[in-house]
C-alpha cells in the first residue's frame, strides 16, 4: 500500500477509488434525499447548497442519484467481473488440462465470441431478452471470459508438465485435486491484477448500456441513465450531464491509474498486455 | 503463410455463420408472431396469414433455417416490412456515414497519437514524457460516449464553434467535414492514447537499434535521425494496431451517432430496436459483424506478413 502511494499516479488512483467506494457505501449518510423521490416543484433546479448537483427533469436530487448510482455501478462491476473470472477460470482449466479436441473447440468458441463487436452483441442480446441488469452481466461475461480463459489455459499448459504436477499425478492425485491444489494457486495471482484492470471497462459497459436504455431499468439510479436524462435536456440544463458523466470519468480514471500502478509494481511482465 | 491466411479465413467464415445462426435465432425466438408484430394490432387474420406465407413462416423450422442461410449467402437479407425495401439496401445506405466516422477517428488518432508517442520517446523519463503518459492512459480509460456528450456540451452547446447534430448538407464537403470533427474525435480519442503508447514503446526499441547507432556515429543531426530513420520503423506496429482499432471504433460510433444525431449503422440499429423492426436489426448486426470479421482477418494477415513469429504461434 505504501508503495502505491509513493507513485503519484497510484496515489491519485487510490484516492479516487477510495472516494468512489466510500461515497457509494455511505450514500445514505451523505445525503438526506431518497434517489427516486420525485418532486415536480423542484424540476431542473440548478446546483445550489440545497441540491449540490442540481435536480433532473423529475425534480430528483442528482447528488443523491449519483451516490446511489455508484452502488449500482460498483456492485454490477464487482459481481459481473467475479462471475466472468469464475467462468473464465473453469473454462481455461478445462481447455488447458482436458483432452486436446476439447481444447480446440473451446479455443474456437473463445475466438468466435471475441470477434463480435461489443455494442452489436449488446444490442442483439437486448433485442432478444429485453433490457435488464442481467443483460449487462451477460454482455460483460461475453466480453471478458474469452480473454481470462485464454490466459488461464496458457498458464495451465505450462504448469501441466511442471515437476510438482507430475509428482502429484504419479502419486495418483485426481485431476480435480491437481487443478485445485497444484495449478490454480500458481496462476491466480497475475490474473487477479488483469481482472482489476478490467473494472473500469465494466463500469463503462454498464453506464453505456444504461445510457442507451438497454441496461438497468428506471427508476434505479445509474450514471448512464442520468447521462441519458441530461442528454435530452442538454441545451437548458447542462448540470445533469455533468452530474452523470463526472462520476464515470473519475471512476474509470481512478481504477485505471490504480491498476496500472499495481501492475507495474507487482508484475512488470504484464506490461505489454493492454 | 498461405496456410496461416487460410486458417484465419476459415475462422472468419465460422464466426460469420455463427452470427447468421444468432440472427436466425433472434427472429425465431422473439416472443410473438413476427407477422402480427409487423402488421400491428388492427390486421385481419387473412392479412397475417398472407404475410406469414410471404415470410416463409408457414414452413417447418429446418426449412426456414436453410432458406434463411441460402438467401443470406446470396446477399438477400429479406425485405423490410414497413417500406417494402430490401434490408441490405437500407443497411448499405447507412454504411458510408459510419465508415466516414471511423476514417475520421483514425485520422484523429494517427495525427495526434504518433507525434505524442514520438515526443514522449525523445524526452524519455522527463516531465513531458510523464504528462503524455498520464494523458494517454486517461484517453484510453474514459468511455467514448462520455467524451461525445461532453464535447457536444462544450464545443457545440456552450461555445457554439461546431454544429451539434446531423451529418451536414449532402454534397457540401466543407459542411460534412465540419459535422465530422466532434463525433470522430469522440470515436478516435481512446486510440490517440493507444497509438501514442505504442509508438513510444517501439520508438524506444528502435532508438537502440544498430542502424541508429551508426547514424549517430556518422554525426547526423539528431532530428534527422529521429524523424527520418527511427520514426519510419517505429510506426509500423500502429498499422496492425489500427486493425483492432477499427472494430472498437465501430462500437464507439454507435454512441457518437446517437449523441450527434448522425445517420449511420449504429443509429439505424438503435432506432430499429425501439420500434421492433427486427429484420433491420438482424441485417445491420450481420453486416457490421461481417465487416468487423473481414477487417480483423485482414489485419491478422498483415501482421503475419510483417512478423513471421505470429504465424508460427497460431498453428
Amino acid at each position: 500500500m505504501r508503495r502505491i502511494m509513493r507513485e503519484p499516479l497510484g496515489a491519485i488512483g487510490l484516492t479516487l477509488v477510495a472516494v468512489v467506494v466510500l461515497s457509494a457505501v455511505f450514500a445514505s449518510i451523505l445525503t438526506g434525499y431518497t434517489p427516486s423521490k420525485i418532486s415536480p416543484a423542484e424540476r431542473f433546479a440548478s446546483p445550489s447548497l440545497l441540491h449540490l448537483l442540481g435536480t433532473d427533469h423529475l425534480g430528483r436530487d442528482l447528488f443523491t442519484r449519483v451516490l446511489y448510482g455508484g452502488r449500482v455501478a460498483l456492485l454490477i462491476a464487482l459481481g459481473s467481473t467475479a462471475v466472468s473470472l469464475l467462468v473464465g477460470v473453469v473454462l481455461g482449466l478445462i481447455a488447458g488440462y482436458g483432452p486436446r479436441w476439447l481444447d480446440n473447440v473451446l479455443l474456437l468458441v473463445f475466438d468466435a465470441v471475441k470477434s463480435f463487436p461489443t455494442v452489436m452483441l449488446a444490442l442483439t442480446l437486448v433485442t432478444l431478452f429485453g433490457p435488464s441488469l442481467y443483460a449487462v452481466v451477460v454482455v460483460v461475461m461475453l466480453v471478458n471470459v474469452p480473454g481470462y480463459a485464454r490466459i488461464i489455459r496458457t498458464q495451465t499448459l505450462v504448469l501441466k508438465s511442471a515437476e510438482h504436477v507430475m509428482a502429484a499425478r504419479s502419486m495418483g492425485a485426481s485431476a480435480g485435486r491437481i487443478l485445485r491444489v497444484h495449478i490454480l494457486p500458481n496462476i491466480i495471482g497475475p490474473i487477479l491484477i488483469l481482472v482489476s484492470m478490467d473494472i473500469p471497462v465494466v463500469v463503462a459497459i454498464e453506464a453505456g448500456m444504461s445510457f442507451l436504455g438497454l441496461g438497468v431499468r428506471p427508476p434505479t439510479p445509474s450514471w448512464g441513465a442520468i447521462l441519458n436524462d441530461g442528454f435530452a435536456n442538454i441545451r437548458d440544463s447542462y448540470w445533469i450531464v455533468i452530474a452523470g458523466g463526472l462520476p464515470i470519468v473519475l471512476t474509470t480514471l481512478g481504477f485505471t491509474f490504480f491498476g496500472e500502478t499495481l501492475r507495474d509494481l507487482f508484475d512488470p511482465r504484464l506490461k505489454g498486455r493492454t | 503463410m498461405i496456410r496461416y491466411a487460410l486458417k484465419r479465413l476459415w475462422l472468419g467464415a465460422i464466426i460469420i455463420s455463427f452470427a447468421l445462426m444468432m440472427m436466425f435465432a433472434m427472429v425465431y425466438l422473439i416472443p410473438g408472431d413476427p407477422a402480427s408484430v409487423a402488421l400491428g394490432p388492427r390486421a385481419t387474420p387473412e392479412m397475417k396469414e398472407a404475410l406469414r406465407e410471404r415470410m416463409g413462416l408457414d414452413q417447418p423450422v429446418w426449412r426456414q433455417f436453410t432458406n434463411f442461410y441460402g438467401s443470406a449467402l446470396r446477399g438477400d437479407l429479406g425485405t423490410e416490412v414497413l417500406s417494402n425495401r430490401p434490408v441490405l439496401d437500407v443497411v448499405m445506405e447507412q454504411l458510408p456515414f459510419t465508415l466516414a466516422l471511423i476514417v475520421g477517428g483514425i485520422t484523429w488518432s494517427v495525427a495526434l497519437g504518433i507525434p505524442l508517442g514520438c515526443i514522449a520517446a525523445v524526452r524519455r523519463g522527463g516531465f513531458v514524457d510523464q504528462v503524455i503518459g498520464v494523458l494517454s492512459v486517461a484517453m484510453i480509460a474514459v468511455p467514448s460516449f462520455v467524451i461525445a456528450i461532453y464535447s457536444l456540451l462544450v464545443f457545440a452547446v456552450a461555445l457554439q464553434w461546431l454544429p451539434a447534430i446531423g451529418a451536414g448538407e449532402p454534397g457540401n464537403i466543407a459542411s460534412q467535414l465540419q459535422h465530422l470533427i466532434l463525433p470522430s474525435l469522440a470515436v478516435g480519442l481512446g486510440w490517440i492514447g493507444y497509438i501514442s503508447r505504442m509508438v513510444r514503446a517501439s520508438m524506444l526499441e528502435t532508438l537502440e537499434a544498430s542502424h541508429i547507432r551508426t547514424a549517430r556515429a556518422f554525426g547526423l543531426p539528431e532530428h534527422r535521425i529521429i524523424y527520418t530513420y527511427a520514426l519510419r520503423i517505429a510506426v509500423l506496429p500502429t498499422i496492425t494496431l489500427l486493425g483492432v482499432g477499427i472494430g472498437h471504433m465501430l462500437s464507439s460510433s454507435v454512441f457518437a451517432e446517437i449523441v450527434f444525431a448522425r445517420p449511420g449503422i449504429g443509429k439505424l440499429v438503435y432506432e430499429a430496436i425501439s420500434v421492433r423492426n427486427y429484420p433491420i436489426v438482424s441485417g445491420a448486426v450481420l453486416v457490421t459483424t461481417v465487416f468487423f470479421v473481414l477487417v480483423n482477418v485482414a489485419a491478422d494477415i498483415v501482421v503475419g506478413l510483417l512478423d513471421p513469429r505470429v504465424r508460427s504461434s497460431f498453428s
